[in-house]
């Protein structure tokens, strides 16, 4: 610092011009008061005086003048007290005398309110010299360079004071795209609890395996035009299974297993019709296939991939999105261990308080949706879906009597949108993507925040 | 899933208690239901329509309900309060029964030849010295309507007339007749009009022109009448006027008429038990007797009870917990599967009632004694199963070349696996026919016509979207295509591609050329014409000619790069240079 300054400000009031004139004449009331003879005056001649209009009003709410409306030659003004004392007058006179401070406030904004008094504020500098004064100027340096490294000059030289409000220069880097960073961590969490990824790279699927095998009817509203894509090249799906393809459609018409069967009428039949994967498809399900050339080994497997349903594009829906899915496979499982893994599973993810509603699924028996109570909205929301497979799936596809299959799924978007406070999904899948929000997007840590955060968008 | 309006005061009332909101969405959720909403007729339609056509309407409080789609039984007011209390115990289930006419003169209802190619099978029944009351009026109707759209999959396979069986006489036909042939006054209708004319009526109704299809087309129409000829209904279009149930209608002639009998069964079934409450005889309902033109003969409604043996033990180890054999009876008996224990306590005996035709295995039931038990009391507990975990090899090369485009200075975009034809075909300067793209039949925009066969074009579109950010763009995916494959069993399949794309004032042929170098040098794969990796001069017509290079490696072509045509810039609606890369990863696996 070579000098320092620190700013000095006074108040101090001040007349008007027209304040001034007025401790000098009189106020315009009293210059009224004062015009008027004995005999009084017409009001016209008064508006005519230079203070009339302004004074007679005054004049006539201090009661210092009377009108009197039929008199002869129109309305005339007549004194209405003997003598008058100008107070106005006397406390400019006061102000112009610098004793403005004896003036009550309430007076003082009177007379600023009429435009006859001001404030007037001046602000001054105190100077006096800095802990670096110096009379001679010197440049400062703004950084430090290789030369004055190599000369030592860096020891003598002055340097210009960094400004560690500003923000720095980002780097320059490619970025991972958030819901594919909540994707990983998904992944991560079912092989840190043991479960194998299962094969999902075939988005075509027969309507063998999307719904039949799922113990879906034919007639499942989910089957209709509505909601699933079906495809019109190819057209038509071959090589079945043919046995499991005989005892699926036995157990649908007529039953088995301990089974009632649907009973669904089979008229009609049809597996072959292709479609894209439907979020009704529950699992992909071939890895679970038991080799009937094996023992049956328990087994634990998820998947994350796309399914798709034929709807038009909004806020909250989109026509494919991503569905997470665990299954394990074992004998004797029970309810309790299906709400078991649940509870690891979403603890890991960072949510904690979970309870469980009955539900119906056409391919689980029991079910249960998952619901885990938010801070924000303050209540229950449904996190999950989940239930034990029914026998009517399993027994076809030909495993043993006495294993269980217990399953659970949840969308990667919602969680993923609740996570980035995203309100609009087409902003965070497809191309309509706003990549600002990719390159600012923070590392995804599940569990390292309290989840649902406080602050979040209606979904 | 279907979701039930009941009023608020009328439930309570019927429940013997009232409920703060939140406890009534607790026994809901118990349940397996979902209190959904607390409204009103004045609030839907003022959400529906505006504050200003909700003036005058009801602002009674209506409980929307979420109700499970197997459960039939739980679609009005009756059958809800009825669960839920047998639920808490506060009455026991009653038991339905098919009773015989005290005149022994059975309703008949005689099938013809003609229905077997329009609409085969129907059932019928009669709710004997019923007494409607307004509500109860509003709730028979409703129901019909939530069966009609649930269970009937919209009156496709089951349609349902009920009628005033004082104002005809039986026996009754269900028969099917040319459309010129049939006419009547159809309901709420002032005159008569032919079949033909009824569907032209109905063409801009609101509600009825979604059913129109199920029989237009057919050369004949089904249709029902009295033995003097009075048109009972002609389903599943509409009911005659001439039998219209009112508030005095002391017995209600039922018919379903199906395409699949057993839907119709239950869906009378169903019916006929929720409402047969308010006959004199409470919980009866007198039979009918159907005949089919073969001669085959059934008496509906069937009120089957169906009794199952479940082992105490199976539903103990099914849900993880140890109740006594008579505590799960008494769990079942509370979900209205009246139970007992048999066989020296070895065997639980359930009885099925015709309300449920969803319980049909033992884990249903299983399911039931869970839900009684609450779900929530249930002991968590961890699977003993051991299992080694692994990654799907082609997602875990997929991960590790993520992080390291991303490491290269590249930023992942996410689009959709379903496209245009034209962002695939046209835009690239293809014809469709020259893809092997997969065609969607019934999409419900263009924008979802095909499954794509490259990555790039979602790339350009996430650039166009983005054209306000500062240059350079450097973005790229790694997900499926999909292509046909006749070798598949479903005729097509997947295949894991790298797209990158550059997008700045010059074109970056070398930026992008870079980009290849560097995923080879992260496979592990030397630039040498024997196992390694080369790039050749090729035409494409997505590039610019002469700045196009196909890629080889490991002695197979795997993709292309190059500079962008500009024809293709321009139709991604985009101004700048742009450089490309696409490959197909699975070779490197």
């Amino acid at each position: 610092q070579v000098i320092q300054a620190e700013q000095r400000s006074s108040k101090r009031w001040e007349l008007t011009p027209e304040g001034k004139e007025i401790a000098q004449e009189g106020s315009h009331e009293a210059r009224v008061f004062d015009s008027i003879p004995a005999e009084g005056l017409l009001q016209s001649e008064l508006m005519k005086l230079p203070s009339g209009k302004v004074g007679f009003s005054k004049a006539m709410s201090n009661k210092w003048v009377r009108l009197e409306k039929n008199a002869d030659g129109g309305p005339r003004i007549f004194r209405a007290v003997e003598n008058v004392q100008d107070l106005v007058r006397e406390k400019l006179q006061l102000v112009q005398q610098g004793e403005a401070e004896s003036l009550e406030e309430k007076d003082r904004n009177e007379l600023k309110k009429r435009k006859l008094l001001m404030e007037v504020v001046i602000k001054t500098y105190w100077i006096q010299k800095g802990s670096a004064f110096s009379t001679t100027v010197t440049k400062q340096e703004t950084d430090l360079t290789p030369e004055m490294i190599a000369s030592g000059s860096w020891r003598d030289l002055k340097f210009k004071a960094y400004n560690f409000e500003a923000l720095g220069i980002m780097p320059e880097g490619g970025h991972l795209h958030p819901l594919l960073k909540v994707r990983t961590q998904f992944r991560q969490i079912f092989l840190e609890m043991g479960f194998t990824e299962m094969p999902t790279n075939n988005f075509i699927e027969s309507s063998f395996w999307n719904f039949d095998a799922l113990f879906q009817p034919q007639q499942h509203p989910a089957r209709d035009q509505h909601d699933t894509f079906f495809l019109q090249d190819p057209a038509e799906a071959t090589d079945f299974p043919m046995d499991y393809l005989k005892r699926v459609k036995k157990i649908h018409s007529q039953g088995g297993y301990g089974s009632q069967g649907g009973p669904w009428s089979s008229r009609g039949w049809s597996s072959a019709a292709p479609s894209v994967w439907d979020p009704s498809r529950g699992l992909g399900l071939t890895p679970v296939l038991p080799n009937p050339q094996e023992k049956f080994t328990p087994a634990k497997y998820f998947s994350i991939d796309r399914v798709f349903r034929n709807e038009t594009l909004d806020a909250t829906h989109l026509a494919e999105f991503h569905q997470i899915e665990g299954v394990v496979a074992d004998y004797g499982l029970t309810l309790g261990d299906l709400m078991g893994t649940l509870r690891e599973f979403f603890t890991k993810l960072g949510i904690t308080q979970l309870r469980f509603k009955p539900a119906y699924n056409p391919y689980t028996e029991p079910s249960m949706e998952v619901f885990s109570y938010h801070q924000g909205l303050q209540k229950w929301v449904e996190v999950g879906n989940s239930g034990v497979f029914r026998p009517e799936m399993l027994l076809p596809m030909g495993l043993p009597e006495g294993v269980s299959v217990i399953a659970w799924g949840l969308s990667l978007e919602r969680p993923t949108m609740i996570k980035y406070g995203i309100n609009n999904i087409r902003e965070l899948v497809g191309h309509k993507v706003n990549l600002q929000m990719v390159y600012d997007g923070p590392l995804c840590r599940l569990d390292a925040v309290p989840w649902p955060p406080p602050v979040q968008p209606v979904l | 899933m279907p979701t039930v309006s009941v009023k608020q005061e009328l439930l309570f009332q019927a429940l013997g208690r009232r409920y703060t909101d939140e406890e009534f969405d607790e026994l809901c959720f118990e349940f397996g239901l979902e209190l959904d909403e607390v409204t009103s007729e004045k609030d839907i339609i003022s959400k529906e329509q505006g504050d200003g056509k909700a003036e005058g309407a009801s602002d009674i409080i209506l409980y929307k309900i979420d109700v499970p789609a197997n459960r039939y039984d739980l679609l009005c007011l009756e059958g809800l309060v009825r669960g839920l209390q047998v639920f808490k115990e506060r009455i026991k289930a009653p038991r339905y029964k098919r009773i015989m006419p005290a005149n022994g003169e059975i309703q008949r209802l005689l099938i013809t030849e003609e229905t077997d190619q329009v609409r085969p099978h129907a059932v019928a029944a009669v709710l004997r010295n019923i007494t409607f009351s307004k509500a109860r009026y509003d709730s028979f109707i409703d129901l019909q309507e939530k069966l009609h759209q649930n269970i009937c999959r919209k009156r496709t396979l089951v349609a349902i007339g009920t009628h005033d069986l004082d104002t005809i006489s039986g026996p009754f036909t269900y028969t099917a007749r040319p459309p010129s042939e049939i006419k009547f006054k159809p309901l709420n209708q002032d005159k008569e009009y032919t079949a033909s004319e009824i569907m032209e009526l109905y063409r801009t109704d609101s509600q009825l022109k979604h059913y129109l299809h199920i029989i237009e087309n057919k050369p004949l129409y089904p249709v029902i009448y009295d033995s003097n000829g009075v048109v009972l209904s002609m389903p599943p279009i509409i009911n005659g006027d001439h039998t219209k149930i009112s508030l005095n209608t002391r017995n209600v002639f039922i018919e379903c008429t199906a395409t699949d009998i057993t839907k119709a069964k239950i869906v009378l079934d169903t019916l006929v038990t929720m409402f047969s409450e308010y006959c004199e005889k409470q919980f009866t309902v007198e039979a009918a007797e159907v005949t089919y033109f073969n001669g085959k003969t059934c008496i509906y409604p069937e009120l089957a009870y169906r009794r199952e043996k479940v082992k105490p033990d199976l539903i103990n180890k099914k849900i993880g917990i140890s109740e006594t054999p008579s505590s799960l009876a008494k769990l079942l008996t509370r979900m209205c599967l009246k139970s007992h224990v048999t066989g020296n306590g070895n065997n639980i005996e359930i009885e099925i009632p015709p309300t449920r035709p969803d319980i049909i295995h033992a884990c249903d039931i299983i399911e039931d004694a869970a839900v009684a038990y609450g779900y929530n009391n249930i002991q968590m507990t961890i699977p003993k199963t051991y299992t080694i975990a692994n990654q799907f090899p082609l997602n875990k090369l997929t991960e590790l070349l993520r992080q390291d485009l991303a490491a290269a200075g590249f930023t992942e975009a996410l689009t959709f696996a379903l496209c245009s034809q034209e962002d695939i075909a046209d835009k690239l300067g293809v014809d469709i026919s020259a893809t092997k793209a997969v065609h969607i039949a019934n999409p419900k925009t263009a924008e979802f016509q095909v499954a794509r066969t490259s990555l790039l074009p979602g790339l350009l579109k996430t650039i166009a979207a983005n054209r306000k950010m500062p240059l350079p763009l450097k973005l790229f995916e790694i997900s499926d295509i999909v292509i046909k494959d006749s070798s598949k069993d479903v005729g097509a399949r997947n295949q894991r591609h790298l797209c990158a794309i550059y997008y700045n004032k010059n074109p970056g042929f070398e930026v992008i050329h870079g980009l290849l170098d560097r995923v080879m040098q992260l496979l592990a794969v030397p630039p040498n014409k024997g196992c390694g990796y080369l790039i050749k001069a090729a035409k494409d017509s997505a590039f610019f000619p002469g700045r196009c290079a196909e890629i080889f490696a490991k002695g197979q072509s795997i993709g292309k790069l190059g500079v962008l045509h500009p024809d293709v810039i321009t139709k991604f609606e985009l101004t700048m240079p742009c450089s490309a890369l696409e490959i197909n990863i699975e070779p490197f696996l």
